[in-house]
Order: C-alpha cells, then structure tokens, then sequence
C-alpha cells in the first residue's frame, strides 16, 4: 500500500495549493455541525477551529488547526500557527466534550505554535504543556489525525490522544527541516536531506511505534479526489470510534498512559 | 565569584553542573541517585550520534543532561532531577524523558514530593520525533503525581525554553525562577525572524514571566535551600531527626 515516496516528495503533495483543508473535511464528515469560539481568557484564535457536530448518529467535539487556501484565509488562521488562546480554546472544548461524554476528533495540520511577542507573554509554552497534561486524562476516547504539517510541539498540544492516524502524506515532526539542518549542520541548505534523515513520515511513525494508522490518499495525493478522502477518513473515524468507545474508561486511560510511556530507546 | 557562582555586582547567576546545584541544594550524602548508569541509544540512526554522545560523557562526567534521585532537603524528603546545561544544552530526548518520567513514578510509589531544577534548549535533535514525544510522556507522569495529591515544585534555570518549557517546567504546583534567567517557548532568534524586529532586553526573563503570570516567585541563589525547605514544610514534609 505504501507508495514509497520520500518525505520530500510528500512535502510537495501536502503543499500543493488545493490540498483539501479542515474547511473542505468538516462539512462533508459531520452533519449539523456547529463551531464553538472563544477561550474564555482572552480571545478566539482563529488558527484553531472547533465544535460540535454528528458523526453517524453519535455527537462529536472536532478540534482543529486550520490551513487558509489562499492569503485572505491563511492571513485570518494565522498560517495554523495558534496563540496561547488557541489551544486554551481547545482544552476548553476538549473539557466540555468530557462533560457530556462526546468523543474528541483532533485535525492536526499546522507548522506549529506560533513564536511571537504576544504568543511568549500569554505563555505559548504553559498553554501546550497544560493540554499535554489535561489530555492525559481526559475521560473520554479520543482520536488525532494529521492531516498534511504535524509541526512540533504546536501539533502534539492535539496529539494526546487514544489513536494517532496519519494520512498517507502527511508529515509529523519534533521541528521542520531546514531548521534541523540549521541546527545540526548549521546549513538549512540541506533541508532535503534532513527530511529524510528525520524520520517524518507516516511509514516512519508506525515503524517507531508512535502512529497506529496511515490513512490512504487517492492517487496523487488528496486534491485529486477529495470525495474519496473524505470517505476514507469517514471509514477511519468510524471504525476506531466503534473500538475506543466500547472500551471502558479506565482501560482506555491506561492504554493512553503506555501509548507515550513507552516512547524510547535508551540503554542501561 | 563565590562558589555559588552568582556576581556580586550585577547579581547574575552563571550556569550550574548539576553536581554544584546538588551541593548548595540537598543534605549532604543525602542522594540516592536513581538510573544513573542510564544512557542514550539511536532511535532515528543519525550519523555521528553515538560518538558525540561518548564525547560529552567524557567531558561531563554525566550520562546525560538530567541527575535524578531521592534526598533530603534539610532533612524533608523528596525526589530531586537536576538538568545540566552542559550536556548538550540539557536537551530532552530519550533519556531525560525517561528519567524524569521514572522519577515522578518513584515519589507516587514512595508518596514524595518533587522538585525539579529546570535547564533545557528544547528538544534533542538527534532523536527526531521520539524526543517531541518525551513532552507528553513526562506530561503525563506529573498528571498521575498531581492526582495522588503530590507536590511537585519547579525552578527555573537559566536557559529554559522549548520543548521542556511546553511540557514539565511549566506544571509545578509551585514554579520558582532564579533571577534573570532566560525562560521562553520559541527562541529568541526565531522570533526576531519572524516579526522582523529587536526584542526587548528583559524580553523572555524571569522577570518578565513573573510581570506576565507565569511565575510564583523569583528566589535567588543564596535563598534557594531554605525556600525549598520551608515549601516542603507548608506541605506537610517534616523532617526527621538525627536519631532517626
């Protein structure tokens, strides 16, 4: 099934400018659905996109980060780059969906946290830590999908979760790559090489026990058919919401802790 | 400089080896270091890892970038990881990541507090998308910490940033910052790249945290023990005596 694309090959898929977005996926997976703003802090960033809406009959809360498809949008979203209020809003949904029992589907797609005065003084680096803890234990299943750009620690703050899928394209990693490049052979230059050296991938992410799904993508990529995406994320959350949702409470919880606890390779 | 390397001038407080932060900061004799044989292995197969990592515990005398164990603070008991920035800027990858998860595992079982003197420039490269998942896994320890009604006591050490800032540095019940150090998310640098322009001195400091809410309280260096000591106490930690 794999199509043996490298990581860069799949960049170039995940940034193609009718790469379907969150704005394509929601409407078309759930029915009835309607967002929820606002952090109750501070403010509504638009870099996250939330609330409630029926997935097959069952009431589910989506949170995601949403890519623009075209400059007005993306200059409205931030690039997916959210403030500390972005993911405050999503710990405050994610916590009502708890309340009322509501399974959360997280949409990962964003190059990360955004990294500015404002996002520094309303503590960019609390806000994700608090989601890291919060999510946790969160009583109730929850289910992440990266959609394209699983970017650092601005993605995680959505990626604790039950079940991590990607699609086939789409990349998650601890920086991007000319960063990477930049920080180790002090030459973003050889981003290329770096994105292969990272391990970014979804084959990658399986192999090393950290993704428990790839998700296909039409031939191509996602643009060339986006009803048949939409069907194969419908098919995905399906069937993993059938398993994580029969599963009592406590037994879900303790897998989730070991899911990351056993994230490691050291010697001893 | 004295040896608690702090200037008598300007106040600065210079950077620590974990081994003088234990010093000026535990009972003496009082550490019962847990996995310190502890060492790094090659999740993603990056070129040279291996002996760069040899390198620097030759250097350091450390394994690596974090010491943890359990000790007594004017004889109050808890467990204590100590990050040293001179191990590869005390970054998180594997190891740390399990040290520091193992050590808030240790205090549930033995029902102790924790006290964590932060340092970190964020992620370990070298260990790609496993050391981006350490901040969960460590998140996730302090949560079940917390939940058992623990204390958990962070200080913030000069520098404190990325991917340890967004994870455990941030979660003590009680956050204290040494004065003037440099604590943040993103990177200074990155983030004059982004809005193209200079940042404030003070931008990112201890301080600056305290102004914005991030921070219970600046103690300095000299202070630090006895800060601790009184904390522990507040909590219910009383000390034993030496009979004991």
């Amino acid at each position: 099934m794999a199509s043996g694309l490298t990581a860069w090959e799949k960049r170039e898929i995940i940034r193609h400018k009718n790469r379907p977005t969150v704005k394509d996926y929601i409407p078309a997976i759930f029915k009835d659905f309607y967002e929820l703003h606002g952090d109750r802090f501070c403010g509504d960033d638009h870099a996250i996109y939330g609330g409630i809406g029926s997935f097959k009959g069952i009431p589910v809360t989506v949170i995601a980060q949403v890519k623009g498809r075209n400059l007005e949008e993306n200059k409205d979203t931030n690039f997916a780059m959210p403030h500390p209020e972005g993911y405050r809003k999503a710990l405050r949904l994610a916590q009502q969906a708890e309340k009322f029992h509501r399974p959360v589907i997280f949409l990962i797609d964003t190059p990360g946290a955004f990294c500015g005065i404002a996002a520094e003084q309303r503590g960019q680096g609390e806000a994700i830590a608090r989601n890291l803890l919060m999510l946790s234990t969160l009583k109730t299943p929850i289910i992440s999908i990266v959609l394209g750009e699983g970017g650092s620690g601005g993605a995680l703050a959505l990626g604790v979760c039950d079940e991590l899928a990607m699609l086939e394209n789409a990349l998650y990693s601890v920086v991007a790559p000319r960063s990477f490049a930049n920080i180790l052979w002090k030459d973003p230059s050889r981003e290329k090489e770096a994105a292969q050296a990272m391990k970014m991938t979804a084959e990658d992410l399986i192999a090393l026990g950290i993704a428990e799904e790839m998700i296909p993508e039409p031939a191509g990529g996602a643009h060339n058919n986006v009803e048949l995406m939409i069907e194969y994320i419908s098919d995905y959350i399906e069937k993993t919401l059938g398993k994580l949702c029969t599963q009592p409470i406590e037994k879900l919880l303790e897998s989730r802790y070991h899911k990351f606890r056993k994230i490691g390779e050291f010697a001893e | 400089m004295g040896a608690s390397k702090v200037c008598s001038e300007c106040g600065y407080h210079a950077r620590l080896t974990a081994k003088e932060r234990l010093a000026m900061t535990i009972d003496k004799d009082s550490l019962i270091e847990l996995n310190a044989d502890m060492t790094s292995k090659n999740p993603m197969g990056f070129e040279n890892y291996e002996t760069k990592i040899l390198e620097i515990q030759k250097q350091t005398g450390l394994k690596d970038a974090v010491v943890t164990g359990e000790c007594t603070i004017k004889t109050k008991p808890c467990v204590i990881a100590v990050m040293d920035s001179h191990f590869m800027m005390a970054s998180m990858g594997s190891v740390v990541g399990e040290k520091i998860t193992r050590a808030f595992e240790y205090a549930v079982e033995k029902d102790l507090p924790v006290i964590i003197f932060t340092a970190s420039g964020g992620a370990r490269m070298q260990e790609g998308i496993v050391s981006l998942m350490q901040m969960a896994k460590t998140s996730a320890a302090v949560k079940r910490h917390s939940d058992k009604g623990l204390l958990y006591i962070t200080v913030l050490t000069d520098p404190t940033t990325g991917g340890v800032t967004a994870s455990f540095a941030s979660l003590g019940d009680i956050i204290i910052a040494e004065p003037k150090v440099l604590v943040g998310f993103a990177g200074r640098r990155v983030i004059e790249d982004t809005i193209r322009q200079r940042l404030p001195d003070d931008f990112q400091s201890a301080e600056f945290l305290l102004q914005h809410g991030f921070v219970d309280m600046i103690v300095a260096r000299k202070n630090m023990r006895r800060t601790l000591s009184k904390l522990l106490r507040h909590h219910g930690y009383a000390g034993k005596t030496k009979a004991q």
